[in-house]
């Protein structure tokens, strides 16, 4: 390795659109994307012709040269698109994004990420079509073709094989719902869950309840990246990126369910990859935004993370753990995926933020390690940690 | 080794009107969907260093041969993993839930894994690491016609 990213290019702008319902958004996907770009620039200070990059992920349909051409941008420097689907590409985007301004290829590059359900379609639903090919051929026409569906039986055979128990699905949902409750911003700000909520709560697919479910929303989340030297230049405390990294173990996507590690939210190799760009360990880590397809997923990658082991894990993640601000390990202090909105984990990034500026709705006073992971059990994970100055 | 006698089913365990499974546009699977026709359960073998694979791919990962031959496995194996679905997510299953989809090894080719429904009452429980074999799902009437490979429940080997 010849250089790192470490403290290289710090996050100066946040910026979001109201969160939706999905389906509810008033607003076409890419007016989304440009509010967001917008509001991100306002909230850095900044003038928007800057921004001279874009990176996304998850197939975001709204491309960079035409949010390049509506907004008048002198120049396009960069544009980059993330491969692999779900949120898992969430802080690889932003590592793409960093790694394009740390080597020169762009000066002011914006995070984004758009969704409308409504123009587009849910993602919680079975393929409306005829005949399906290929890897969808050996799933879904036995049913098996939903995201919630599709991970189920990873965190099936956690419990199996590890001894983990699904109350710490139950703990990863509790605090999600009880922080958004004191965030105006989350669609389930106003609705707190109950212990007793959760356990009448209707199956979806064993092992998921419905609040081990991500909600599905319309709405637009951006970030602003520039290099670390200029980044006191702009209105509020910088976040640097102190290390992040992208990937999945060995044969993670072969099809048909046929990874040879299977119960694993595929952190095993990315974590700490991560955790030695930014010359840490989980021991450095204050508060954790851990992306919540389904919480399984939040158990496995708490675990993955090095926060605890397998044995550990049923005393560990436990609500009061979790919980800001005088939690163990707090996660998902704005509510994220579960309760906040599902901006396909973009809102996790902007939270950190918020913490690092002292601006959460739920803030962990003295926090400044900050880990967002994105995308549990989808091709490719990324995670990534961000800090306050103190930390470089 | 001969194969015990093949089982099917003419009655389909999920509703109809799901999206039927059609051989890949680069017939990379097409041995298997043929085949399953016939009621034989085929996988991937690697000529050079014999590995079995699943799903189908053009390379050996473990040797990166591309030389490679379709063969027939014993239609046994044992439950990896499962999951009960209980919400439906395509109009066509609103009144087929719950129903129990699994995740099946086959010992006798490498543990590959392959995604099935389990056959019988959804709300039986269900073991990991119980044995099970195939049964084979015409949908004779479907254009083009196929067939599924479901699982049931079976005595130990």
């Amino acid at each position: 390795m010849t250089g790192s990213l470490r403290g290289a290019v710090a996050i100066v702008g946040i910026g979001e659109t109201h969160y939706y319902r999905h389906g509810q958004s008033p607003d076409a996907e890419f007016k989304l994307a440009l509010q967001s770009v917008l509001n991100a620039c306002e909230d850095a200070g900044m003038d928007p012709r800057e921004v001279d990059g874009f990176a996304s992920f998850s197939d975001d349909r709204n491309d960079p040269p035409r949010l390049a051409a509506a907004l008048g941008l002198p120049e396009l420097r960069f544009s980059n698109m993330q491969w692999g689907g779900g949120g898992g590409g969430g802080s690889g985007a932003v590592g793409n994004a960093a790694a394009a301004i740390a080597t020169g290829y762009a000066d002011c590059v914006v995070v984004f990420r758009s969704l409308a359900q409504g123009q587009f379609g849910r993602f919680g639903q079975g393929p409306r079509v005829p005949r399906v090919r290929g890897r969808n051929a050996f799933t879904v026409p036995y049913g098996l073709m939903s995201p919630a569906q599709a991970f189920a039986m990873r965190v099936q055979r956690l419990f199996h094989d590890r001894g983990v128990s699904p109350d710490t699905q139950k703990a990863v949902s509790l605090a999600a719902y009880h922080h958004a409750q004191q965030n105006s911003r989350a669609v389930m700000h106003g609705r707190p869950l109950s212990g007793e909520d959760y356990d009448n709560s209707r199956w979806i697919v064993e092992p998921f309840r419905l609040f081990d479910c991500c909600l599905e929303n319309d709405g637009a989340a951006a970030l602003v990246l520039v290099p670390a030297e200029r980044a006191k230049d702009f209105r509020h405390a910088p976040a640097y990126i102190l290390g992040v990294a992208t990937g999945v173990p060995e044969r993670a996507a072969a099809s048909a369910h046929n990874a040879p590690d299977y119960a694993t939210s595929n952190f095993k190799t990315v974590a700490p990859r991560m955790y030695e760009m930014a010359r840490m360990s989980a021991a450095d880590v204050d508060v954790a935004q851990v992306y919540e397809n389904f919480t399984g997923g939040v158990v496995m990658s708490i675990i993955e993370h090095g926060f605890c082991t397998y044995e550990e894990a049923n005393d560990f993640i436990r609500y009061e753990n979790l919980v800001a601000p005088d939690g163990r390990l707090p996660i998902n202090t704005s509510g994220g995926n579960l309760a906040e909105c599902y901006m396909h984990g973009l809102e996790l990034q902007i939270e950190s933020v918020r913490q690092i500026r002292g601006q959460s709705p739920n803030p962990v006073p003295g926090a400044d390690v900050h880990l967002i992971a994105s995308g549990p059990m989808v091709e490719p994970v990324s995670g990534m940690l961000l800090g306050s100055e103190a930390t470089l | 080794m001969t194969p015990p006698p093949a089982r099917s089913s003419e009655t389909p365990y999920l509703p109809p009107g799901l999206p039927a499974p059609t051989p890949a546009g680069d017939a990379l699977d097409a041995p298997y969907w043929e085949a399953a026709q016939e009621e034989r359960l085929l996988v991937q073998r690697c000529d050079a260093c014999g590995l079995h694979r699943w799903g189908p791919e053009w390379i050996c990962h473990a040797c990166l041969g591309f030389e490679t031959r379709w063969v027939e496995v014993e239609p046994r194996g044992r439950i990896y993993s499962w999951e009960r679905v209980w919400h439906p997510v395509h109009p066509a299953l609103t009144t087929g839930c719950p129903y129990v989809v699994v995740l099946v090894e086959l010992p006798q080719a490498d543990n590959v894994r392959m995604v099935g429904n389990l056959l019988g009452p959804a709300t039986d429980p269900v073991e990991i690491g119980a044995a099970v074999e195939a049964v084979f799902e015409h949908h004779r009437d479907a254009d083009p016609p196929f067939t599924l490979v479901q699982w049931r429940r079976a005595d130990e080997p």
